[in-house]
């Protein structure tokens, strides 16, 4: 049905690409054991380190690593270039969106996507409604990711606008690379990846409410038992800003304190980690013991800033993706320079009907649905499932959206029987402030089950280093 | 620093504190059973020290007898009951995990490498590796403490963790001393026999060679008990403790703390400008006693002073 799959090292005769002829001949002067042996190291550096993840729904407490694979996923500068370029656009084009359905609405009354796709969204926040944000800056940090279609050209697969992960083990996979290999990168030119915490925070100091001279930027965890808390930890202290739970701070005549050991000290800017939902008990979900009663009303007051800003999940839904296309040619007047990858709204009759006669065939995502649960891929499902889907499809057709399966690129990956392909994809961290920055490469995330192309790391998925080479 | 990151240093320092002084005690019972006593003696022993750590209801609601091995494996392995030294080891962990941002990455590998080590060990193991155990959660300890004064910041980190560590040993120096002085056979009756018992938690306590020098005695009770309680100078000492707690909460004062600031002095002081045989004229295990209710209060007054998650509202 389709055909192989693009690799990102080896072309189609099975010869190493231009840029991978270093790395390759390298690669094969190793002996086995040597890879073996280097596997196991980083195994063995990542649990003394404690670069773990909790996992849900098993004991709680038990965590996990992520496996990490040794073979790094490489790209040639022109390739990153043109890619940044996209990526760069596309972000700027979803924060003017964000703006803009937070202020005028330009986009709803040129009918460009229909009002109650945004406004009857569950992530769409009136509570935001007329608010000006430091800087018009509403993502701070996106995840966009990327995949390679059949032809091997990049596309979007999902955005991510609100407390996009990972970016942690971006940082340490390239630490452990260069433990483990340093004699590659002293003969190879990889763009580094370390400035991203400082980027990072001197933007979230830029966007600082007027009149804080020296900003206290704090960063907002759910706490230790979360799946991320090792990358909050980690990222707080690569910054050098407090790391605090909702309880440690707390809010008096609109402006937010932390609880210190000297008395209350005021925060400027809230780095949160934490959903919308679970931000105000106050505001939003009643129960969060999360959140910090009289967060909103501090920053609809504008006494402290919050990255990302509430509401920006309403630009990263499902179920608006596929108008981002749009969004960029409405704002910025430009072509978008990265695709979009087909999609289908189950809630139009016309593209329900083509879904429901090629379910196998399809992949089939909840809109609200995230880290890969919920959703069908046809090729790798029962008749069962595929029927079990169908039916929810038809009971609520507009939570559903469906695309063609991707086949998604390959890099050889260190399995257990050896070197052999298994599908990958990448997710690039972007950095707004006063300019947008992204960090060269990202995170590229490996299904590590032959076949599967389920890359999340919740259902066996791992990850790799991921260099972009110097021009 | 915020009041939660300070709680968590501080209960870190007191688990690892902890663990050790637990490995320290039972090695003392380890080394005890080595001496010809007879076998009642042994398990009036471990009764004291069920009894010095609060624990002899929890150990006889889960053990019908009392015997050396399973006085062993409940204060050591048992996973169930939140005092054994592997569940101390395992919070001391969680609460560096929680603070891992703010303690070295040295320091954080250390403890969590320790705790990773901590599952090879259980009550499956031969009794002739249980020394082992014993020396390795000493060693692990000695590691940990290293690696944080090597490499951790002279800031209020370092503080909140020394204040731990410091109302941790004294209340178990004194617990250790409250146990042999309860077991009915180290009451200074016996003279000869209980020099080589008190010789035995001088040295499960590696203070052994610091009694010959400083003291230049016979080993008798009363001496010991001084020397532990007195001495400034020694690092296990209860005198020495309320030194560094005195200097370490002055470093941490803040707004409200004056009053939990005098309470250390003034328990210091007694320490500091007391004689020991007034200190104890109303018998030393009263005098211990009273001792650890002052560091129970002073315990509290910190929480409240400078971890509570307070507003000031």
């Amino acid at each position: 049905m389709r055909g192989r799959p693009y690799d990102e090292m080896l072309d189609a005769g099975g010869s190493p690409r231009p840029h991978c002829r270093h790395y390759c001949d390298w690669l094969n002067e190793q002996a086995p054991e040597r890879l073996v042996q280097k596997r196991a190291e980083a195994d063995a550096l990542f649990h003394r380190l404690g670069i773990t993840f909790a996992v849900y729904g098993e004991n709680a407490g038990t965590e996990r690593l992520i496996p990490f694979d040794i073979v790094p996923r490489i790209l040639p500068a022109h390739e990153w270039k043109q890619l940044e370029a996209g990526i760069k656009q596309r972000v700027r084009a979803l924060n003017a969106f964000v703006a803009d359905i937070y202020h005028d609405q330009e986009i709803l009354k040129a009918g460009i996507i229909p009002a109650e796709q945004i406004l009857g969204n569950v992530q769409y926040r009136a509570e935001m409604r007329g608010i000006t944000v430091p800087g018009g800056i509403y993502a701070h940090i996106s995840g966009i990711d990327i995949v390679r279609d059949d032809d091997g050209r990049f596309c979007v697969l999902e955005d991510n606008l609100r407390v996009p992960s990972g970016v942690s083990y971006m940082l340490e996979n390239r630490k452990m690379m260069m433990r483990l290999f340093p004699e590659f990168f002293a003969r190879h030119a990889v763009e580094p990846v370390e400035h991203y915490p400082d980027v990072l925070l001197e933007n979230l100091k830029s966007v600082a409410p007027a009149g804080a001279t020296d900003p206290t930027v704090v960063l907002l965890t759910p706490g230790a038992y979360n799946s991320a808390y090792f990358e909050h930890a980690f990222l707080a202290q690569q910054m050098g800003i407090e790391l605090v739970e909702g309880q440690d701070l707390f809010v008096r005549d609109d402006i937010v304190y932390m609880r210190t050991t000297r008395g209350p000290k005021r925060v400027d800017v809230v780095y949160r980690r934490i959903d919308d939902d679970f931000l105000d008990p106050q505001a939003f979900r009643a129960d969060s013991t999360l959140g910090v009663p009289g967060l909103l009303k501090a920053y609809r007051a504008g006494h402290v800033t919050i990255a990302n800003a509430i509401g920006t999940g309403v630009a990263d839904d499902k179920s608006i993706y596929p108008y981002v296309p749009e969004m960029v040619r409405f704002y910025l007047s430009e072509e978008p320079l990265v695709a979009n990858v087909q999609t289908w709204l189950l809630r139009r009759p016309e593209e329900r009907a083509h879904v429901l006669d090629n379910l196998p065939d399809l992949v089939v995502k909840e809109v609200h649905g995230a880290g890969g649960y919920g959703m069908l891929i046809g090729p790798a499902s029962t008749r069962a499932q595929i029927e079990d889907f169908r039916a929810r499809i038809k009971a609520h057709p507009e939570r559903y959206i469906a695309q063609p399966t991707l086949a998604l690129s390959t890099s050889p990956t260190f399995v257990e029987s050896g070197l052999a392909p298994r599908h990958i994809d990448l997710r690039p961290f972007v950095l707004s402030g006063r300019e947008i920055t992204v960090v060269p490469g990202g995170l590229t995330r490996v299904a590590l089950r032959d076949g599967s192309l389920v890359v999340n790391s919740s259902q066996g998925g791992g990850t790799k280093d991921t260099w972009v080479l110097g021009a | 620093m915020l009041s939660r990151t300070a709680d968590h240093l501080y209960w870190m320092s007191r688990y690892l504190e902890r663990a050790e002084n637990m490995a320290r005690m039972i090695d003392a019972h380890h080394r005890l059973s080595l001496l010809p006593r007879a076998p009642e003696a042994v398990l009036q022993g471990w009764q004291a020290t069920l009894v010095s750590l609060g624990m002899d209801d929890l150990f006889l609601e889960q053990h019908a007898t009392l015997t050396p091995l399973a006085a062993f494996d409940f204060l050591a392995f048992d996973r169930e009951h939140s005092g054994s030294i592997l569940r101390c080891v395992r919070a001391a962990r969680e609460n560096a995990r929680a603070v891992r941002g703010t303690i070295t990455s040295d320091m954080w590998e250390t403890l969590n490498t320790t705790y990773l080590e901590s599952h090879a060990f259980n009550s499956s193991m031969p009794e002739s590796g249980r020394g082992e155990f014993i020396e390795w959660v000493k060693y692990r300890a000695h590691l940990t403490r290293g690696v944080t004064s090597g490499t951790l910041l002279r800031d209020e980190a370092l503080y909140f963790s020394r204040i731990g560590t410091f109302i941790e040993r004294a209340d178990n120096t004194t617990r250790l001393l409250e146990a042999r002085w309860r077991d009915p056979g180290g009451r200074g009756e016996r003279l000869l026999a209980e020099a080589s018992e008190w010789a035995v938690l001088l040295r499960a306590m590696s203070a052994f060679e610091i009694y010959r020098r400083v003291c230049r005695d016979s080993v008798n009770p009363t001496r010991v008990t001084e020397m532990l309680l007195m001495r400034d100078d020694l690092p296990q000492g209860v005198h020495r403790c309320l030194d560094e707690l005195q200097a370490n909460l002055t470093a941490v004062a803040n707004d409200q703390s004056a009053e939990t600031l005098r309470r250390v002095g003034e328990l210091h002081a007694q320490f500091h400008y007391g004689r020991f045989e007034e200190l104890c004229a109303g018998g030393i295990p009263v005098f211990l006693d009273r001792f650890q209710a002052k560091l129970r209060d002073l315990g509290a007054r910190i929480s409240k002073d400078f971890l509570a998650s307070s507003d000031g509202q």
